[in-house]
């Protein structure tokens, strides 16, 4: 059935983190993003509490499970927490992106053993590491390597660009999923999702990146040397006999991830619009909305493109979640979402910069600082080019071979 | 609960539509657009699909529900088939959906089981002016108010079926509100001009439409005193979206066989970024198109105030629908522009969106 009717479930959901981004994240975002990777605490236990107190997670990474309504509330409630701040919101506790990948790849006994701390105790958060100095979309060329000795792995190399690995790593007992290689000749066969805990021997926070914005959040180096860990803690089975196994699952997580994204870059959006029609409509500009589109001036267009252009986006992004929640396979929609959200809340987002004139480019409004935050979502988890292959591929039904 | 999959009675009704613009459609559309024409024969092939017919209650003659959703999904079939040949096939609807969405009991009654046969009935409607700052809340054409009924006044263009339609629903301001009358084709002062020479939609016959002195009594204003034009609005808009999702999709499938099948530096031109990330794009618009048309179209069955949706809806097709076509014709290069494949023609005929309101209704 065709329906755009919103569920009193996700409803509830969304009622539930508004207050949060209007009063722990809105007010704070400005503070944040100067003080740059400071834990923003008061936020972390309202949202540890409240994840707790409901059962739910309010970060990325919910499994399919069919039915249910879960990756549908999740982009609600994501677009909802990045409308208070993106920057604030990638610090939320919870399994997040590292959880996505075990929700993905991992066993049943895995995920009990290792997402069980995400629902109790003090707050935690989990990390994936993927990219390296030298590779960041090209995940098959991955240097970090995993050797089997006796009843261990033994890993070695070094992570970059590690979303809350500070916080997993560090802050919490939390845990990374850090993709290795068992076999640097295979490329992508070779490639295999492990589990670090927080403290092993071996691990190493090395750097946190300054970037142009999400500053609140930590983007980590990590370096593993003879980083030892448990044969049991390579995702999946022992054998992963299927030797795309690995790379699959990698893909798997962006799947269920991709939406994520798209739903937090639309967040940045909407608070743009929002606060732009609201500063403009102070000095009288209001767009006629009953008014043919060739007659509008060009502030009003430029609005009401934004509009129409952020609920474009935003409908890709609940289709790819619904199709989540169905457990059907998402892999175009997930990267034909995340493409369409990067694409416009990098032009709202700079477009919002232009229409204040001045004061849009003053650290005294948050318009500046919304652009900032907005890039990232047209680069992590697969740049806006990386996107469009997939979905090249898929709809001309080629393989990585054929369309490089 | 949200949902994006069409009911099984839908994808039945899709499929059948998706036939029919395969088999009757896209075969005839570059000849019909060559000499200006649809072929008779087609309307009257259309008729076991009973698209209207569906859409108007038993009360009326029909034997069913009227149905935005389901307007759009079979829209976008038939526009996938042919636009001109869409908007043709969807006319009866430019009098007989205002007539249920806004109508008195008593011009439904009168009018519906008109439609409701065997044959095509076509139907008309003057919304269009020709002026650049045309704007349909807004009209110049005027309606007088004088004993018994209105004197319309005006100059209308891009009205389809003027000459053949019995029945034309004729748009006009009253003391500045937007107010839709039906005119029979024989009412005096109605004047059916010249056929319209447009850059593309060729094949759909369009008219100017002069309004003289031309007095229509009050019971064929619709809806009677106080009826509006705000939801035939908003179907309109709905019915135009769709039918953009179709014809950018028409364009979009084409280019992408095209692409697969032409070969350039030793293998297919899909295979280099440049072409495959156009497709990338056009794909995921034509997607973002059709979600924002359901969304609008579902707002509309709904029954409250869809403005917004319909709003949003036909701003994102507008834009797609030409960005779509132009990258067709671009994705076969100079092959684009010539006229044995249909990809120029779909450009032209995508141009008209953005300029056209009124002319199709679901």
């Amino acid at each position: 059935m065709i329906s755009f009717e919103m569920p009193d479930e996700i409803r509830e959901r969304v009622d539930l983190v508004r207050g949060v981004a209007r009063e722990l994240m809105r007010p704070a975002a400005r503070e944040f993003d100067e003080r740059e990777h400071e834990i923003p605490w008061d936020f972390v236990n309202a949202m540890w509490d409240l994840s707790l107190k409901t059962g739910q997670s309010f970060r990325s990474g919910t499994r399919r499970d069919g039915g249910g309504v879960a990756a549908q509330a999740l982009v609600h409630v994501i677009e909802t927490l990045s409308w208070g701040d993106a920057g604030i919101y990638l610090c939320g506790p919870g399994a997040g992106l590292g959880g996505a990948a075990i929700e993905a790849t991992g066993t049943a006994e895995q995920k009990q053993r290792f997402l069980t701390r995400y629902r109790e105790g003090p707050p935690k958060w989990a990390c994936m590491a993927m990219t390296e100095p030298h590779c960041g979309s090209d995940t098959a060329a991955i240097r970090t390597t995993a050797v089997r000795d006796g009843e261990s792995w033994v890993l070695n190399g070094e992570k970059i660009f590690v979303t809350t690995g500070h916080k997993a790593l560090v802050d919490s007992e939390g845990l990374m999923v850090v993709w290795a290689t068992i076999d640097p000749a295979a490329g992508r066969a070779g490639m295999k999702p492990f589990v670090v805990e927080a403290g092993t021997p071996g691990v190493r926070v090395t750097k946190l990146e300054r970037k142009m914005g999400i500053r609140a959040s930590d983007t980590a180096s990590v370096l593993l040397e003879n980083c030892r860990i448990p044969a049991t803690n390579l995702l999946g089975s022992a054998e992963m006999s299927d030797p795309r196994k690995g790379f699959k699952g990698a893909m798997a997580t962006f799947d269920a991830t991709r939406p994520s994204v798209a739903a937090s870059a639309l967040g940045i959006a909407r608070a743009t619009v929002e606060l732009l029609k609201e500063l403009l409509a102070l000095q009288g500009i209001e767009v006629r909305y009953d008014r043919p589109r060739h007659l509008l001036t060009a502030v009003e267009r430029d609005l009401l493109d934004m509009e129409t252009q952020l609920r474009a986006a935003w409908l890709l992004t609940l289709k790819a979640a619904w199709m989540m929640d169905k457990g059907w396979p998402n892999t175009l929609e997930s990267s034909m979402c995340k493409v369409k959200a990067g694409d416009v809340v990098t032009r709202i987002t700079q477009k919002g910069v232009e229409l204040m004139g001045p004061l849009g480019y003053s650290r005294e409004l948050p318009f500046e600082k919304w652009m900032r935050d907005a890039k990232i979502n047209d680069l992590f988890e697969g740049t806006g080019q990386i996107n469009r292959l997939v979905i090249a591929r898929r709809i001309l039904g080629y393989s990585s071979r054929e369309l490089k | 609960m949200f949902g994006f999959e069409p009911s099984d009675e839908q994808k039945t009704l899709v499929e059948s539509v998706r036939r029919f613009a395969g088999r009757e459609l896209r075969p005839v559309a570059h000849d019909s657009d060559e000499r200006g024409e649809l072929p008779a024969a087609l309307m009257e092939a259309a008729a076991p699909l009973g698209l209207l017919p569906a859409s108007l209650p038993e009360a009326y003659g029909g034997f069913g529900e009227r149905s935005a959703v389901t307007g759009a999904l079979f829209a976008e079939e038939l526009a996938w088939g042919d636009l001109s040949g869409a908007l043709a096939l969807l006319a009866p609807g430019l009098v007989a959906l205002p007539v249920l969405l806004a109508g008195t009991e008593a011009q439904k009654h009168e009018l519906l089981p008109a439609f409701c046969g065997e044959s095509y009935v076509p139907a008309s409607a003057a919304l269009l002016e020709p002026r650049a700052d045309f704007d349909p809340r807004l009209l110049q054409a005027r309606a007088r108010r004088a004993s018994g009924g209105y004197v319309l006044e005006g100059t209308k263009c891009n009205v389809p079926f003027a000459a053949e339609a019995e029945w034309m629903v004729v748009y006009a301001s009253v003391e500045g509100a937007s107010r839709a009358f039906l005119v029979h084709r024989r009412t005096d002062g109605l004047h059916v001009g010249e056929r319209e020479q447009n850059m593309g939609l060729r094949a759909l016959p369009l008219y100017k439409v002069e309004l003289r002195g031309c007095a229509v009594p009050s019971a064929l204003c619709l809806g009677g005193e106080g009826g509006g034009v705000e939801a035939v609005l908003g179907a309109s808009r709905v019915a135009l979206g769709a039918l953009a999702v179709g014809q950018a999709r028409a364009a979009y499938d084409y280019a992408l066989d095209y692409a697969k099948s032409r070969v350039a530096f030793g293998e297919a031109i899909a295979q280099r970024q440049a072409i495959a990330f156009m497709l990338a794009e056009m794909a995921t618009e034509i997607e973002a198109a059709r979600l924002l048309v359901w969304e609008a179209a579902w707002a509309l069955d709904q029954g409250g105030d869809s403005t917004r949706e319909c709003l949003l809806a036909k701003t994102f097709a507008d834009e797609m629908v030409l960005a779509v076509t132009d990258r067709a014709v671009q994705i076969l290069g100079g092959h684009g522009y010539i006229r044995d494949h249909p990809v120029e023609m779909w450009l032209r005929n995508g141009r008209a969106f953005a300029v056209m309101e009124g002319i199709a209704i679901v």
